[in-house]
């Protein structure tokens, strides 16, 4: 399975759909559009991982690299993940204090919104 | 002897490879299912570790892998001969905890050390080993 990304807006804020496995070969995609969306003025970013099937430090070294990048134009990116394998290796690194992790891509949007 | 033996051009594409084989070996193994991922995950750490010492230090030299399923343990070691591999601390020392989103020095490792109850790290020949094991039970099938 390789790494599928697709990206929407919603209510303003810019929703990615990440589908796949995220590792050392994929990751650099992701860290391109992430890059990609940020350069474009994008600076609210939920990253849908409900059908990601695998995760790796490459993976997590790309999503804290996107938050800084958000953090840095006063933006946020949050997090979608229910699966217990990948919610595992946020846990094992200590990144659930950091990300905003939410059931579902509304509530990921609503959270934001109430915040505004 | 290892059950499986095998080495790898230290490119990232692979990686994902060993991570598939090391799994199948593992369930052939008798390693519980609930376990699987764990390995899954660890193997695709220490080699994603390895390729990217491997493509600094040696792009040409191969990466090993060994995973040996006999006794009742299932074991996997992850070989590099990078020369220049010399600024691995074991255990991972946590981040410093000034910035939160700061992540530990090699991310990795800290990962392995999570996932894998029994890890052992050390120089062997040129370069390091992971050697990491998980319980097994009866083989499968």
């Amino acid at each position: 399975m390789d790494l599928k990304l697709e990206h929407h807006t919603t209510d303003g804020i810019e929703v990615v759909d990440v589908e796949g496995e995220i590792d050392v070969y994929t990751a650099p995609r992701l860290r391109e559009l992430l890059i990609d969306l940020v350069n474009g003025g994008h600076y609210q970013l939920v990253v849908n991982m409900e059908k990601v099937e695998f995760l790796d430090s490459t993976g997590l070294g790309v999503l804290v690299g996107g938050l800084k990048r958000v953090r840095a134009h006063d933006g946020s990116l949050d997090l979608v993940c229910t699966q217990e394998r990948i919610l595992k290796i946020f846990r094992i690194t200590g990144l659930t204090k950091v990300f905003g992790i939410h059931d579902g891509v509304d509530e990921a949007i609503a959270a934001r919104k109430s915040e505004k | 002897m290892p059950t499986v033996e095998m080495t790898f051009t230290p490119l990232p594409a692979h990686v994902r490879t060993a991570r598939l084989v090391a799994t199948a070996v593992a369930r052939r193994s008798g390693v519980p299912e609930a376990l699987l991922d764990e390995v899954r995950l660890a193997v695709g750490e220490a080699c994603s570790r390895a390729v990217e010492v491997h493509q600094e230090h040696c792009p040409a030299e191969p990466v090993r892998v060994a995973l040996t399923g006999a006794g009742d343990r299932f074991e996997v070691v992850v070989t590099n001969t990078a020369v220049g591999d010399d600024g691995m601390t074991w255990p991972p020392q946590p981040a410093d905890g000034q910035d939160p989103a700061a992540l530990p020095a090699e991310l990795g490792l800290a990962v392995i050390a999570g996932l894998a109850d029994d890890v052992q790290v050390s120089r062997n020949g040129d370069g390091l080993s992971i050697r990491m094991s998980w319980p097994s039970g009866p083989p499968a099938g």
